[in-house]
């Protein structure tokens, strides 16, 4: 299978996405430049974090108008998997193809360090390899990373398990202080109805081996690899 | 003489200066030339005080390509091809009178100055001082300094791995701001600072040019000033944004053969990175104002060739590729526009269209005269290192507790979390050991090789001796790399001083300096880069003497770093180095000194065979595997250093039969150099014996980890949960 990892102006975390797939998971990953609009041949598109457009604006905002997204949205209209990491999940919020919206955290600073995070949902294409309930010790990196939608978005989100990640502590309990940014319901990452596309803030690439203090975010990539293995055809 | 003093004085230049400058050219300068000649020659571009003393310092050893003064930034070979890149620069002055930018655009220009060299920043590190945070005005200033190194560094993607902060009385109007970046590269792949070639063409690139930084070079950073609000136009803003689109594009030029050289444009914008150049490809040049793009309509020539508008690069194209590199800068949408060629006449000409507005040779622009002015040690000086401790109450059995944990909470001993978890310090996926430890360790992809980080400096140390403030600086920057298992390869230093005009600010200058140069030779540490900032100083209060020394250390194999943390129930805890009994000259200088009596006074003392065997001793204790955390003791004294590792490792102590038969202060609290707490496997005690045996160093045994408390039987004994609380939120609490 074929990762493609996108690179908008301000994006950072292209080369540690392709570090974690190609060097340590050996698999085939390329750099889409936003001004790409071609995307056959991938078969899970990546929108890594950073600050695109130096977020200047609201986050993902100017983003959102490259003309790659269209495709992307082609592309996940078609089943296509999609995940959003950080400054991605914002995108894909701004881009409208998740719900919500990532508010500035509620202490306003930004914030770098480790969270944990309880899988609400394991039966996602992003999430197969992972135990329901099970706490991955996964980095956050943002100022922008509040979830918040209204309450009948949040309903819909809860009754049809969108909600994939939730901050939690280290024994999977979902607490105020477990909460690194204010998000509604401790919500990380979420998925959009049909499953093929996730938008999480914090960062899998960045646990990807033991000497970086965590191997848990390779669980994310082996899922979506899993499900391509295993997909017919 | 056709000019006024205050002319001169907006320039930063002397009568004597402008007479020499006259005689040299052979008329009076115009006004352009003027501007050149005031920034090219101020202290901040020319180092016209500094620059005869920074030649005692070491700066080779077999690992150096470049040493201090020849590019933006040094460079170490560190083998398999490839090469560190590394410098450090305060931002001191700009940062005083605007937190936030000052600070966000101090890192911006540390950054350029390594890719410039073709190197990718791989890591920050910033060493700040300030105030104290009971000041309203200090807390302004801390809380717009770190957003600004956040919000700038952040958008980068580089990550901040580690610095200090340190409060004082006399940074409140002086506070520090200097970063570090270090970058790495393919050794044949690095790129010079050169204008050379005739009919090769200069390329500028980035940011248009706007009003903003004049005379940041010769005003802010060159002089002392009494009245800081007239300066604010001379602080620029920074865009990080296009920092990051630079870094990118610059990365990919430096891997063509398209270009001679690059220059990114700093303090002095146009005019020194131009001129100094050229100056070091050996010929001549010649630009046109008017191709330069502009923010602003109507400016003058001076205007543009003075402006410090950030996040502009200077790129030397070779003839004929001007159209490759143009597409290349197109991609990233970074503008670009020519405006002159290198000549071989020798001299800097600056034209407006047709016009020539500045005309001089441009090995004159860039040699100022140097000064070595008096110096005197001041009276003040022996009157504080003649102090005499027994004045000073011993501590009573009963305080040993309440000290402690006054000490962990005290700012410039507890936990820095508040600071660094706002800054990005695992973005490149490097990041083995993060802020908080006494040295970041990164790994070098594609290698087992790792690299270890750390900044170092104790003002109050060099205020009471500046000579051997220099020696401690040095030696524990090094301690602390060795403590994280690496072997100290290369120092960027950055020297804080007051006025050098002012004999005993010169005389700290000139001891400090010395000092340093002792500590690198003994420890056998090359400088390889660095800056000097002088003129910290406001209504004639100078800083204490501050040099901050940023050590860069390798390690084979990343797998066998160290941390501070104390680790498994049972292990044992020895100390390397001098014993608890050291005397009573480990008070002077001291957190201790300081927190509970008020005194800033003292001796110091360092034995500096004694400190290389107790690295030594460490380093190899570690290679082999027998240490299990390492931790040196600094501020706060050996009580501190124990209890720190308690809390990283979330485990208790206890000591048994501490001899303590002089004072208990001193004991507990006391300054010594060159000690290491160190742990180890109960099975381990033969081989940890006969290495410090061989290095003949002092080992004495404190006790063992394990429990849920801090303990030196008959002295101390404090539940972890409340030795961690007076150090997590010692700081945190100072603002809220």
């Amino acid at each position: 299978m074929r990762f493609g990892i996108i690179i908008f102006p301000g994006t950072w975390s292209d080369r540690d996405c392709y570090y974690a797939l190609h060097d340590v998971l050996g698999q085939e990953a390329s750099y889409i430049w936003h001004k790409e609009t071609e995307l056959s041949g991938y078969d899970c598109i990546i929108l890594p974090g950073g600050f695109s457009y130096g977020d200047y604006l609201r986050v993902g905002a100017i983003a959102r108008f490259s003309p790659i997204i269209t495709t992307v949205e082609q592309f996940a209209h078609n089943g296509g998997l999609v995940i959003g990491i950080c400054n991605g999940f914002q995108i894909l919020c701004e881009a409208g193809l998740l719900p919500g919206i990532l508010l500035p955290s509620s202490h306003l600073q930004y914030r770098c360090q480790w969270v944990n995070l309880r899988v609400e949902d394991n039966s996602s294409s992003f999430t197969s390899r992972c135990g329901k309930g099970q706490v991955l010790k996964i980095p956050i990196s943002h100022y922008e990373g509040n979830y918040y939608a209204d309450e009948a978005t949040i309903e819909k989100l809860e009754s049809n398990h969108q909600v994939v990640f939730r901050y939690s502590t280290p024994s999977g309990k979902v607490t105020e202080e477990a909460n690194p940014n204010g998000s509604l319901y401790n919500i990380a990452g979420i998925a959009n109805k049909e499953g093929n596309v996730l938008g999480m803030m914090p960062h899998p690439e960045r646990a990807c081996e033991s000497l970086l203090g965590s191997t848990d975010g390779n669980l994310i990539w082996e899922s979506i690899i899993e499900y391509f293995q295993k997909k017919p055809g | 003489m056709n000019i006024s003093k205050k002319n001169l004085d907006k320039v930063a230049l002397s009568e004597k200066e402008y007479g020499l400058i006259v005689q040299q050219l052979g008329r009076e300068p115009t006004e352009v030339e003027l501007g050149m000649f005031g920034s090219l020659w101020s202290e901040h571009c020319g180092y016209k005080h500094s620059k005869p003393l920074l030649k005692l310092l070491p700066s080779r050893s077999k690992h150096v390509l470049i040493g201090p003064g020849e590019e933006n930034a040094g460079v170490v070979d560190i083998g398999d091809g490839q090469v560190v890149v590394m410098k450090m620069e305060s931002h001191n002055h700009p940062s005083v009178i605007e937190p936030y930018q000052g600070a966000a655009t101090g890192v911006g220009g540390i950054v350029r100055d390594v890719f410039t060299m073709g190197a990718r920043p791989i890591a920050l590190l910033n060493s700040l001082r300030f105030g104290p945070l009971t000041e309203a005005h200090n807390r302004y200033l801390f809380n717009g300094v770190v957003g600004g190194i956040a919000g700038y560094g952040n958008c980068l993607g580089i990550p901040d791995v580690g610095g200090e902060v340190f409060f004082a009385d006399c940074y409140s109007s002086n506070l520090l701001v200097n970063a570090l970046c270090l970058g790495i590269a393919n050794k044949d792949r690095l790129v010079r600072a050169k204008a050379s070639g005739a009919g090769n063409l200069l390329m500028l690139v980035g940011a248009d040019t706007g009003r903003d930084g004049i005379y940041g070079a010769s005003g802010l950073a060159s002089r002392a000033f009494e009245e800081e609000l007239e300066l604010r136009p001379t602080v620029q803003v920074g865009n990080p944004f296009l920092e990051k689109l630079l870094i990118e594009a610059c990365l990919e030029l430096a891997q063509t053969d398209w270009i001679v050289g690059m220059q990114d444009l700093g303090a002095a914008g146009l005019t020194s990175a131009v001129v100094e150049s050229v100056a070091k490809g050996g010929g001549g040049v010649e630009i046109d104002v008017n191709k330069v793009s502009r923010r602003e309509e109507d400016m003058a020539p001076y205007e543009v060739m003075l402006s410090e508008s950030q996040e502009r690069m200077l790129v030397v194209v070779r003839k004929g590729y001007e159209d490759k590199v143009k597409s290349l800068l197109d991609h990233w949408e970074l503008h670009s526009d020519i405006i002159g060629q290198v000549t071989d006449s020798g001299l800097a000409v600056v034209k407006e269209g047709e016009e020539v507005v500045a005309e001089a040779p441009v090995n004159l622009l860039v040699s100022p005269p140097l000064y070595r002015p008096r110096n005197k040690k001041p009276a003040w000086l022996g009157e504080l290192q003649s102090f005499d401790m027994c004045d000073v109450p011993d501590i009573k059995l009963r305080q040993c507790n309440s000290i402690l944990l006054r000490l962990l909470a005290s700012p410039n001993i507890a936990s820095k979390e508040w600071v660094y978890r706002q800054y990005d310090h695992q973005v490149m996926d490097n990041t083995v050991v993060l802020p908080g430890s006494d040295a970041a360790v990164l790994r070098i992809k594609g290698t087992t090789k790792g690299i270890s980080l750390t900044s170092d400096g104790n003002g109050r140390y060099c205020y009471l001796d500046p000579y051997l403030g220099g020696v401690i600086a040095v030696a524990e920057a090094a301690r602390n790399l060795v403590c994280s298992g690496a072997e100290p390869l290369a120092i960027t230093d950055c020297l804080n001083f007051g006025n050098p005009e002012k004999e005993d600010v010169y005389y700290q200058l000139n001891e400090c300096i010395k000092g340093i140069a002792r500590a690198c030779r003994g420890l056998r540490i090359p400088v390889i880069s660095g800056n000097v900032s002088l003129y910290n100083e406001t209504k004639g209060e100078a800083i204490y003497p501050t040099p901050v020394m940023g050590m860069v250390g390798i390690m084979d194999d990343v797998n066998r770093h160290c941390t501070i943390s104390f680790k498994d129930e049972g292990d044992l805890v020895f100390l390397l180095g001098p014993t608890l009994s050291g005397g009573k000259e480990s008070l002077g200088g001291s957190e201790y000194l300081e927190l509970v009596h008020g005194l800033v006074k003292g001796k110091l003392a360092i034995d500096l065979p004694l400190e290389k065997r107790v690295q030594q001793c460490c380093l190899e204790a570690i290679k082999r595997g027998i240490v299990k955390s390492a931790h040196d003791c600094s501020e706060g004294g050996l009580a501190v250093a124990i209890a720190e590792s308690c809390v990283a490792g979330s485990v208790g102590f206890r000591g048994e039969d501490w001899k303590i038969s002089e004072r208990l202060d001193s004991a507990f609290f006391g300054e010594r150099q060159s000690q290491i707490v160190v742990t180890i496997s109960p099975n381990s005690i033969t081989k940890l014996n006969a290495i410090a045996r061989r290095w003949q160093v002092p080992l004495t045994w404190l006790g063992k980890v394990g429990g849920r408390c801090l303990v030196v039987e008959g002295y101390i004994d404090l539940p972890l949960v409340k030795v961690e609380k007076a150090w997590r939120y010692g700081l945190k609490q100072l603002l809220i």
